[in-house]
Protein backbone atom coordinates (compact mmCIF):
# COMPACT_ATOMS: atom_id res chain seq x y z
CA UNK A 1 0.00 0.00 0.00
CA UNK A 2 1.29 3.32 -1.00
CA UNK A 3 1.64 6.37 1.30
CA UNK A 4 -1.91 8.14 1.59
CA UNK A 5 -2.59 10.91 -0.56
CA UNK A 6 -3.63 14.19 2.14
CA UNK A 7 -6.42 16.70 0.64
CA UNK A 8 -9.25 18.68 2.01
CA UNK A 9 -11.69 17.10 0.41
CA UNK A 10 -11.91 13.56 -1.80
CA UNK A 11 -14.62 13.94 -4.79
CA UNK A 12 -15.45 10.56 -6.43
CA UNK A 13 -16.68 11.59 -9.78
CA UNK A 14 -15.38 13.40 -12.32
CA UNK A 15 -18.99 14.36 -14.26
CA UNK A 16 -20.21 17.97 -14.05
CA UNK A 17 -21.60 17.87 -10.55
CA UNK A 18 -18.01 16.61 -9.11
CA UNK A 19 -16.28 19.12 -11.51
CA UNK A 20 -18.69 22.34 -9.98
CA UNK A 21 -18.07 20.85 -6.75
CA UNK A 22 -13.86 21.90 -6.96
CA UNK A 23 -15.72 25.31 -7.95
CA UNK A 24 -17.83 25.82 -4.90
CA UNK A 25 -14.80 24.15 -2.40
CA UNK A 26 -12.34 26.17 -3.75
CA UNK A 27 -14.30 29.67 -3.08
CA UNK A 28 -13.68 28.69 0.69
CA UNK A 29 -10.50 27.53 0.40
CA UNK A 30 -10.64 24.00 0.10
CA UNK A 31 -8.50 21.72 -1.95
CA UNK A 32 -9.72 18.94 -4.03
CA UNK A 33 -8.90 15.35 -5.31
CA UNK A 34 -11.22 13.78 -7.73
CA UNK A 35 -11.17 9.90 -8.37
CA UNK A 36 -13.26 8.65 -11.70
CA UNK A 37 -13.58 4.91 -12.78
CA UNK A 38 -13.35 6.69 -16.48
CA UNK A 39 -10.04 7.54 -18.02
CA UNK A 40 -12.14 11.27 -18.74
CA UNK A 41 -13.81 13.81 -17.11
CA UNK A 42 -17.06 14.92 -17.98
CA UNK A 43 -19.11 11.65 -16.48
CA UNK A 44 -22.13 10.64 -18.81
CA UNK A 45 -22.25 14.33 -20.19
CA UNK A 46 -18.73 12.96 -21.66
CA UNK A 47 -19.36 9.31 -22.18
CA UNK A 48 -23.12 9.10 -23.15
CA UNK A 49 -23.83 12.67 -24.98
CA UNK A 50 -20.92 14.18 -25.73
CA UNK A 51 -22.00 15.30 -28.51
CA UNK A 52 -25.94 15.75 -27.52
CA UNK A 53 -27.53 19.41 -26.85
CA UNK A 54 -28.72 19.73 -23.47
CA UNK A 55 -31.05 22.59 -23.27
CA UNK A 56 -31.72 23.08 -19.39
CA UNK A 57 -28.46 24.94 -17.94
CA UNK A 58 -29.80 28.19 -16.43
CA UNK A 59 -28.42 30.94 -18.56
CA UNK A 60 -27.22 28.66 -21.48
CA UNK A 61 -29.54 27.80 -23.82
CA UNK A 62 -27.77 25.08 -25.67
CA UNK A 63 -24.63 23.06 -24.53
CA UNK A 64 -23.39 20.14 -25.75
CA UNK A 65 -21.85 17.27 -22.88
CA UNK A 66 -18.37 17.81 -23.66
CA UNK A 67 -19.04 21.62 -24.02
CA UNK A 68 -20.55 21.55 -20.79
CA UNK A 69 -17.21 19.51 -19.53
CA UNK A 70 -15.03 21.68 -21.10
CA UNK A 71 -16.23 25.28 -19.89
CA UNK A 72 -16.91 23.59 -16.08
CA UNK A 73 -13.03 22.90 -16.59
CA UNK A 74 -12.22 25.90 -17.37
CA UNK A 75 -14.23 27.66 -14.83
CA UNK A 76 -12.43 25.19 -11.98
CA UNK A 77 -8.94 25.80 -13.71
CA UNK A 78 -7.63 28.29 -10.59
CA UNK A 79 -8.56 25.81 -8.17
CA UNK A 80 -6.34 23.46 -9.53
CA UNK A 81 -8.06 20.47 -8.86
CA UNK A 82 -6.06 16.73 -9.12
CA UNK A 83 -7.66 14.14 -10.93
CA UNK A 84 -6.87 10.59 -10.68
CA UNK A 85 -8.63 8.73 -13.36
CA UNK A 86 -9.47 5.65 -14.75
CA UNK A 87 -9.65 4.59 -10.83
CA UNK A 88 -12.70 3.53 -8.78
CA UNK A 89 -12.90 3.97 -5.27
CA UNK A 90 -13.61 0.92 -3.23
CA UNK A 91 -13.49 1.89 0.23
CA UNK A 92 -14.10 4.47 2.77
CA UNK A 93 -13.31 4.26 6.15
CA UNK A 94 -13.82 5.99 9.47
CA UNK A 95 -10.07 6.90 10.61
CA UNK A 96 -11.14 10.29 13.10
CA UNK A 97 -13.82 12.82 14.12
CA UNK A 98 -14.31 13.31 10.57
CA UNK A 99 -11.72 11.79 8.47
CA UNK A 100 -11.52 9.39 6.12
CA UNK A 101 -9.41 6.90 4.56
CA UNK A 102 -10.09 5.80 0.93
CA UNK A 103 -8.93 3.63 -1.44
CA UNK A 104 -9.29 2.38 -4.71
CA UNK A 105 -8.91 -0.53 -6.81
CA UNK A 106 -5.65 0.39 -7.98
CA UNK A 107 -4.46 0.79 -4.60
CA UNK A 108 -4.20 4.55 -4.28
CA UNK A 109 -5.31 5.40 -0.69
CA UNK A 110 -6.54 9.05 0.26
CA UNK A 111 -7.04 10.69 3.81
CA UNK A 112 -9.87 13.48 3.75
CA UNK A 113 -11.45 15.38 6.20
CA UNK A 114 -14.90 15.19 3.91
CA UNK A 115 -15.85 12.81 0.98
CA UNK A 116 -18.15 14.00 -1.67
CA UNK A 117 -19.96 11.29 -3.68
CA UNK A 118 -20.72 12.72 -6.95
CA UNK A 119 -21.01 9.33 -8.58
CA UNK A 120 -24.02 9.98 -10.75
CA UNK A 121 -25.19 6.36 -11.76
CA UNK A 122 -22.54 4.98 -10.01
CA UNK A 123 -19.45 3.47 -12.16
CA UNK A 124 -19.58 2.67 -15.49
CA UNK A 125 -18.34 -0.95 -15.90
CA UNK A 126 -17.82 -3.41 -19.03
CA UNK A 127 -21.03 -4.77 -20.54
CA UNK A 128 -21.00 -8.82 -19.28
CA UNK A 129 -22.42 -10.50 -22.57
CA UNK A 130 -24.98 -12.76 -21.70
CA UNK A 131 -23.15 -16.40 -22.07
CA UNK A 132 -24.80 -19.17 -19.90
CA UNK A 133 -22.03 -19.96 -17.11
CA UNK A 134 -19.48 -17.02 -18.59
CA UNK A 135 -19.47 -15.79 -14.63
CA UNK A 136 -16.51 -18.62 -13.10
CA UNK A 137 -14.26 -18.25 -16.18
CA UNK A 138 -14.71 -13.97 -15.42
CA UNK A 139 -10.83 -12.84 -13.94
CA UNK A 140 -9.33 -16.05 -15.00
CA UNK A 141 -10.02 -16.77 -18.35
CA UNK A 142 -12.74 -13.82 -19.61
CA UNK A 143 -11.29 -10.19 -19.41
CA UNK A 144 -13.20 -7.12 -19.82
CA UNK A 145 -9.77 -5.43 -19.71
CA UNK A 146 -5.92 -5.53 -20.68
CA UNK A 147 -3.90 -4.79 -17.34
CA UNK A 148 -0.99 -7.00 -18.49
CA UNK A 149 -0.36 -7.56 -21.64
CA UNK A 150 2.23 -10.79 -20.36
CA UNK A 151 -1.22 -12.47 -19.50
CA UNK A 152 -2.00 -13.05 -23.26
CA UNK A 153 1.49 -14.13 -24.20
CA UNK A 154 1.35 -17.61 -26.04
CA UNK A 155 -2.48 -17.71 -25.62
CA UNK A 156 -5.26 -18.80 -28.07
CA UNK A 157 -6.85 -15.62 -27.96
CA UNK A 158 -10.60 -14.53 -29.05
CA UNK A 159 -11.90 -10.85 -28.99
CA UNK A 160 -14.77 -10.05 -29.41
CA UNK A 161 -16.05 -6.14 -30.72
CA UNK A 162 -15.91 -3.83 -33.81
CA UNK A 163 -15.08 -1.08 -31.99
CA UNK A 164 -11.94 0.41 -31.29
CA UNK A 165 -11.06 -1.52 -28.15
CA UNK A 166 -11.44 -4.81 -29.47
CA UNK A 167 -9.04 -3.63 -33.06
CA UNK A 168 -6.51 -1.75 -30.69
CA UNK A 169 -6.25 -4.65 -28.29
CA UNK A 170 -6.23 -7.38 -31.57
CA UNK A 171 -3.55 -5.38 -33.10
CA UNK A 172 -1.62 -4.81 -29.98
CA UNK A 173 -2.14 -8.49 -28.88
CA UNK A 174 -2.03 -10.17 -32.08
CA UNK A 175 2.21 -10.57 -32.03
CA UNK A 176 2.71 -11.92 -28.76
CA UNK A 177 -0.78 -14.28 -28.57
CA UNK A 178 0.07 -17.60 -29.71
CA UNK A 179 -3.44 -17.54 -32.22
CA UNK A 180 -5.95 -14.64 -32.32
CA UNK A 181 -9.34 -14.49 -33.11
CA UNK A 182 -11.40 -11.73 -33.72
CA UNK A 183 -15.04 -11.96 -33.72
CA UNK A 184 -18.08 -9.45 -34.36
CA UNK A 185 -21.53 -9.77 -35.41
CA UNK A 186 -21.02 -8.11 -38.89
CA UNK A 187 -18.13 -7.76 -41.70
CA UNK A 188 -17.90 -4.09 -40.88
CA UNK A 189 -16.11 -2.01 -38.29
CA UNK A 190 -16.37 1.02 -36.52
CA UNK A 191 -12.80 1.27 -35.31
CA UNK A 192 -10.70 3.70 -36.48
CA UNK A 193 -10.32 3.19 -40.48
CA UNK A 194 -6.34 2.70 -39.71
CA UNK A 195 -6.51 0.12 -37.14
CA UNK A 196 -9.13 -1.77 -39.87
CA UNK A 197 -6.66 -1.87 -42.64
CA UNK A 198 -4.10 -3.29 -40.16
CA UNK A 199 -6.37 -6.43 -38.85
CA UNK A 200 -7.41 -7.14 -42.03
CA UNK A 201 -3.63 -7.18 -43.69
CA UNK A 202 -3.33 -9.37 -40.62
CA UNK A 203 -5.98 -11.73 -41.08
CA UNK A 204 -4.94 -11.84 -45.27
CA UNK A 205 -1.81 -12.72 -44.49
CA UNK A 206 -2.75 -15.09 -42.56
CA UNK A 207 -1.72 -14.16 -38.80
CA UNK A 208 -4.90 -13.81 -37.16
CA UNK A 209 -8.65 -14.84 -37.85
CA UNK A 210 -11.33 -12.89 -38.37
CA UNK A 211 -14.73 -14.35 -37.68
CA UNK A 212 -18.20 -13.24 -38.08
CA UNK A 213 -20.97 -14.48 -35.89
CA UNK A 214 -21.45 -14.08 -31.79
CA UNK A 215 -20.03 -16.26 -29.26
CA UNK A 216 -23.69 -18.44 -27.28
CA UNK A 217 -21.41 -20.94 -25.28
CA UNK A 218 -18.02 -21.41 -23.51
CA UNK A 219 -16.58 -24.58 -22.67
CA UNK A 220 -13.81 -25.13 -20.10
CA UNK A 221 -13.56 -26.00 -16.42
CA UNK A 222 -11.93 -24.55 -13.02
CA UNK A 223 -12.03 -21.05 -14.29
CA UNK A 224 -10.08 -21.99 -17.73
CA UNK A 225 -11.39 -21.74 -20.78
CA UNK A 226 -10.57 -24.18 -23.56
CA UNK A 227 -13.25 -23.53 -26.51
CA UNK A 228 -15.93 -21.26 -27.52
CA UNK A 229 -19.10 -21.92 -29.57
CA UNK A 230 -19.82 -19.47 -32.27
CA UNK A 231 -23.44 -18.92 -34.24
CA UNK A 232 -22.47 -17.74 -37.24
CA UNK A 233 -24.69 -14.86 -38.93
CA UNK A 234 -26.05 -17.80 -41.20
CA UNK A 235 -26.96 -19.62 -38.20
CA UNK A 236 -24.26 -22.61 -38.27
CA UNK A 237 -22.62 -23.31 -35.26
CA UNK A 238 -18.35 -23.35 -35.12
CA UNK A 239 -15.96 -24.26 -32.48
CA UNK A 240 -12.85 -22.30 -31.83
CA UNK A 241 -10.42 -22.87 -29.06
CA UNK A 242 -8.85 -20.49 -27.18
CA UNK A 243 -7.31 -20.27 -23.24
CA UNK A 244 -9.04 -16.39 -22.80
CA UNK A 245 -11.72 -14.30 -24.17
CA UNK A 246 -12.15 -10.46 -24.27
CA UNK A 247 -15.41 -8.99 -24.85
CA UNK A 248 -15.90 -5.89 -25.75
CA UNK A 249 -19.29 -4.37 -25.92
CA UNK A 250 -18.86 -0.99 -24.05
CA UNK A 251 -19.95 0.57 -20.90
CA UNK A 252 -23.25 0.29 -18.68
CA UNK A 253 -23.62 1.93 -15.50
CA UNK A 254 -23.57 0.11 -12.43
CA UNK A 255 -24.22 0.90 -8.82
CA UNK A 256 -20.96 -0.50 -8.00
CA UNK A 257 -18.99 -0.30 -4.25
CA UNK A 258 -21.48 2.54 -2.94
CA UNK A 259 -24.02 -0.46 -1.68
CA UNK A 260 -21.21 -1.32 0.47
CA UNK A 261 -20.12 2.47 2.32
CA UNK A 262 -22.63 1.94 5.09
CA UNK A 263 -25.83 3.60 3.71
CA UNK A 264 -29.42 2.76 3.74
CA UNK A 265 -29.93 2.95 0.08
CA UNK A 266 -33.19 4.07 -1.01
CA UNK A 267 -34.50 2.56 -4.44
CA UNK A 268 -29.82 2.38 -4.90
CA UNK A 269 -29.89 5.78 -3.91
CA UNK A 270 -27.79 7.35 -0.91
CA UNK A 271 -30.52 9.59 1.10
CA UNK A 272 -29.24 13.16 2.59
CA UNK A 273 -30.13 15.93 4.70
CA UNK A 274 -31.55 18.73 1.98
CA UNK A 275 -29.81 21.81 3.93
CA UNK A 276 -26.17 20.05 3.56
CA UNK A 277 -26.38 16.69 1.34
CA UNK A 278 -24.40 15.38 3.99
CA UNK A 279 -25.29 11.71 4.39
CA UNK A 280 -26.01 9.87 7.23
CA UNK A 281 -22.22 9.44 7.95
CA UNK A 282 -21.21 12.86 8.88
CA UNK A 283 -18.51 14.35 6.77
CA UNK A 284 -19.61 12.59 3.87
CA UNK A 285 -21.46 13.86 1.44
CA UNK A 286 -23.70 13.17 -1.57
CA UNK A 287 -24.48 15.22 -4.34
CA UNK A 288 -26.11 15.23 -8.03
CA UNK A 289 -28.05 11.83 -9.44
CA UNK A 290 -26.78 9.67 -6.80
CA UNK A 291 -28.75 11.60 -3.83
CA UNK A 292 -32.22 11.18 -2.74
CA UNK A 293 -34.47 13.80 -1.27
CA UNK A 294 -37.66 14.58 -1.36
CA UNK A 295 -38.56 16.50 -4.37
CA UNK A 296 -35.43 15.10 -5.79
CA UNK A 297 -35.14 15.77 -9.57
CA UNK A 298 -32.31 14.58 -11.71
CA UNK A 299 -30.72 17.47 -13.35
CA UNK A 300 -27.81 18.90 -13.93
CA UNK A 301 -28.74 22.02 -12.03
CA UNK A 302 -30.10 20.29 -8.84
CA UNK A 303 -26.60 19.28 -8.66
CA UNK A 304 -24.66 22.36 -9.08
CA UNK A 305 -27.31 23.83 -6.10
CA UNK A 306 -26.49 20.74 -3.77
CA UNK A 307 -22.49 21.48 -4.42
CA UNK A 308 -22.82 24.96 -3.10
CA UNK A 309 -24.54 23.31 -0.47
CA UNK A 310 -22.66 21.15 0.67
CA UNK A 311 -19.58 23.24 0.65
CA UNK A 312 -20.71 25.53 3.52
CA UNK A 313 -21.26 22.19 5.47
CA UNK A 314 -17.67 20.74 4.48
CA UNK A 315 -15.90 24.12 5.59
CA UNK A 316 -16.88 22.94 8.66
CA UNK A 317 -14.98 20.33 8.65
CA UNK A 318 -12.12 21.42 6.74
CA UNK A 319 -11.50 24.59 8.54
CA UNK A 320 -13.10 24.11 12.13
CA UNK A 321 -11.77 26.99 13.31
CA UNK A 322 -12.48 29.58 10.50
CA UNK A 323 -15.31 31.73 10.60
CA UNK A 324 -16.91 31.44 7.19
CA UNK A 325 -18.43 34.82 5.40
CA UNK A 326 -20.70 34.65 2.77
CA UNK A 327 -19.69 36.12 0.01
CA UNK A 328 -20.22 36.77 -4.01
CA UNK A 329 -17.72 36.70 -6.91
CA UNK A 330 -19.10 39.82 -8.52
CA UNK A 331 -18.12 42.05 -4.61
CA UNK A 332 -15.57 40.27 -2.85
CA UNK A 333 -12.01 41.06 -3.77
CA UNK A 334 -10.88 37.88 -1.48
CA UNK A 335 -13.18 35.71 -4.10
CA UNK A 336 -12.07 37.14 -7.06
CA UNK A 337 -7.70 36.76 -5.57
CA UNK A 338 -8.80 33.37 -5.46
CA UNK A 339 -10.29 33.08 -9.24
CA UNK A 340 -7.37 34.91 -10.27
CA UNK A 341 -9.44 38.08 -11.59
CA UNK A 342 -8.23 40.55 -9.03
CA UNK B 1 -53.59 7.01 -30.83
CA UNK B 2 -51.23 4.19 -32.21
CA UNK B 3 -50.78 1.69 -29.95
CA UNK B 4 -47.80 -0.58 -29.84
CA UNK B 5 -47.33 -3.95 -28.08
CA UNK B 6 -44.55 -4.75 -26.23
CA UNK B 7 -44.09 -8.54 -25.56
CA UNK B 8 -41.18 -9.55 -23.22
CA UNK B 9 -38.64 -12.25 -22.95
CA UNK B 10 -41.04 -14.14 -20.54
CA UNK B 11 -44.23 -13.42 -23.09
CA UNK B 12 -45.50 -10.73 -20.74
CA UNK B 13 -47.49 -8.61 -23.32
CA UNK B 14 -48.27 -5.04 -22.50
CA UNK B 15 -50.13 -2.76 -25.14
CA UNK B 16 -49.79 0.97 -24.86
CA UNK B 17 -50.98 4.00 -26.73
CA UNK B 18 -47.62 5.96 -28.05
CA UNK B 19 -47.70 9.87 -29.32
CA UNK B 20 -47.23 10.24 -32.89
CA UNK B 21 -43.59 11.75 -33.13
CA UNK B 22 -42.07 10.29 -29.38
CA UNK B 23 -39.92 7.48 -29.90
CA UNK B 24 -40.90 3.48 -29.58
CA UNK B 25 -38.40 3.95 -26.33
CA UNK B 26 -40.21 6.72 -24.83
CA UNK B 27 -43.84 4.88 -24.98
CA UNK B 28 -41.71 2.26 -23.14
CA UNK B 29 -40.66 4.01 -20.39
CA UNK B 30 -43.80 6.37 -19.90
CA UNK B 31 -45.24 2.98 -19.74
CA UNK B 32 -43.13 1.51 -16.92
CA UNK B 33 -42.03 -1.71 -18.99
CA UNK B 34 -38.93 -2.07 -16.92
CA UNK B 35 -37.41 -4.28 -19.89
CA UNK B 36 -36.22 -0.94 -21.53
CA UNK B 37 -33.45 0.48 -20.06
CA UNK B 38 -32.22 3.87 -21.78
CA UNK B 39 -29.67 4.41 -19.66
CA UNK B 40 -28.49 7.24 -22.43
CA UNK B 41 -32.02 8.71 -22.39
CA UNK B 42 -32.43 8.29 -26.17
CA UNK B 43 -29.15 9.32 -27.46
CA UNK B 44 -28.57 6.25 -29.35
CA UNK B 45 -25.06 5.79 -27.47
CA UNK B 46 -25.46 2.84 -25.04
CA UNK B 47 -27.65 -0.18 -26.72
CA UNK B 48 -29.83 -0.52 -23.55
CA UNK B 49 -33.25 -0.05 -25.32
CA UNK B 50 -33.00 -3.23 -27.88
CA UNK B 51 -35.66 -4.11 -29.50
CA UNK B 52 -36.49 -7.01 -31.56
CA UNK B 53 -39.04 -6.10 -34.23
CA UNK B 54 -41.79 -8.35 -34.88
CA UNK B 55 -41.14 -9.84 -38.56
CA UNK B 56 -44.61 -8.69 -39.59
CA UNK B 57 -43.56 -4.82 -39.04
CA UNK B 58 -39.69 -4.70 -40.23
CA UNK B 59 -40.26 -3.60 -43.32
CA UNK B 60 -42.58 -0.86 -41.83
CA UNK B 61 -40.43 0.38 -39.33
CA UNK B 62 -37.15 -0.17 -41.85
CA UNK B 63 -33.49 -0.37 -41.74
CA UNK B 64 -31.21 1.22 -38.48
CA UNK B 65 -29.13 4.06 -39.84
CA UNK B 66 -25.38 3.63 -39.97
CA UNK B 67 -24.80 5.25 -36.58
CA UNK B 68 -27.42 2.89 -35.04
CA UNK B 69 -26.20 0.11 -36.38
CA UNK B 70 -22.59 0.79 -34.92
CA UNK B 71 -24.24 1.16 -31.72
CA UNK B 72 -25.78 -2.26 -32.12
CA UNK B 73 -22.46 -3.49 -31.92
CA UNK B 74 -22.73 -2.60 -28.06
CA UNK B 75 -26.00 -5.09 -27.64
CA UNK B 76 -26.32 -8.62 -27.56
CA UNK B 77 -28.16 -11.37 -29.47
CA UNK B 78 -28.62 -8.78 -32.38
CA UNK B 79 -30.91 -10.06 -35.09
CA UNK B 80 -31.27 -8.46 -38.65
CA UNK B 81 -34.57 -6.89 -37.37
CA UNK B 82 -33.14 -5.85 -34.27
CA UNK B 83 -33.30 -1.82 -34.20
CA UNK B 84 -32.77 0.85 -30.82
CA UNK B 85 -36.35 1.95 -29.74
CA UNK B 86 -35.30 5.09 -29.44
CA UNK B 87 -34.65 5.46 -32.72
CA UNK B 88 -37.82 4.96 -33.89
CA UNK B 89 -40.63 7.43 -34.42
CA UNK B 90 -44.15 6.60 -33.75
CA UNK B 91 -46.34 7.71 -36.94
CA UNK B 92 -49.87 6.45 -37.43
CA UNK B 93 -48.85 4.07 -39.96
CA UNK B 94 -46.89 1.85 -36.97
CA UNK B 95 -50.81 1.62 -35.18
CA UNK B 96 -50.33 -1.91 -33.89
CA UNK B 97 -46.36 -2.00 -34.09
CA UNK B 98 -45.19 -5.43 -32.17
CA UNK B 99 -41.78 -5.56 -30.85
CA UNK B 100 -40.65 -7.82 -28.31
CA UNK B 101 -37.55 -7.57 -25.94
CA UNK B 102 -34.45 -9.41 -24.38
CA UNK B 103 -33.99 -10.44 -21.23
CA UNK B 104 -30.92 -8.39 -20.78
CA UNK B 105 -29.99 -5.32 -22.19
CA UNK B 106 -26.02 -5.47 -21.03
CA UNK B 107 -26.63 -4.60 -17.36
Amino acid sequence: MSDPIKTDVLIIGAGPVGLFAVFQLGLLDIKAHLVDILDKVGGQCAELYPEKPIYDIPAVPLITGQGLSDALMQQIKPFNPTFHLGEMVTTIENIGDPLFRVTTDRGKVFEANAVVIAAGGGSFQPKRPPINGIEPYENTSVFYAVRKMETFRDKKLLIVGGGDSALDWTLNLQPIAKRLTLLHRRDDFRGAPDSVNKMRALVAAGAMDLRIGQVTELEGADGQLTGATIKGGDGALTRVETDAMLPFFGLTMKLGPVADWGFELKDELIPVDVSTFETSRPGLFAIGDINTYPGKLKLILSGFHEAALMAQKAHHYVHPSKRLVFQYTTSSTSLQKKLGVS
Amino acid sequence: MPRITFIEHDGTEHTVDADTGATVMEAALRNGISSIVAECGGGCTCATCLVHVDDAWSAAVGPPSAEEEEMLDSAFEVKPTSRLSCQIKVTESLDGLVVRTPSYQGR
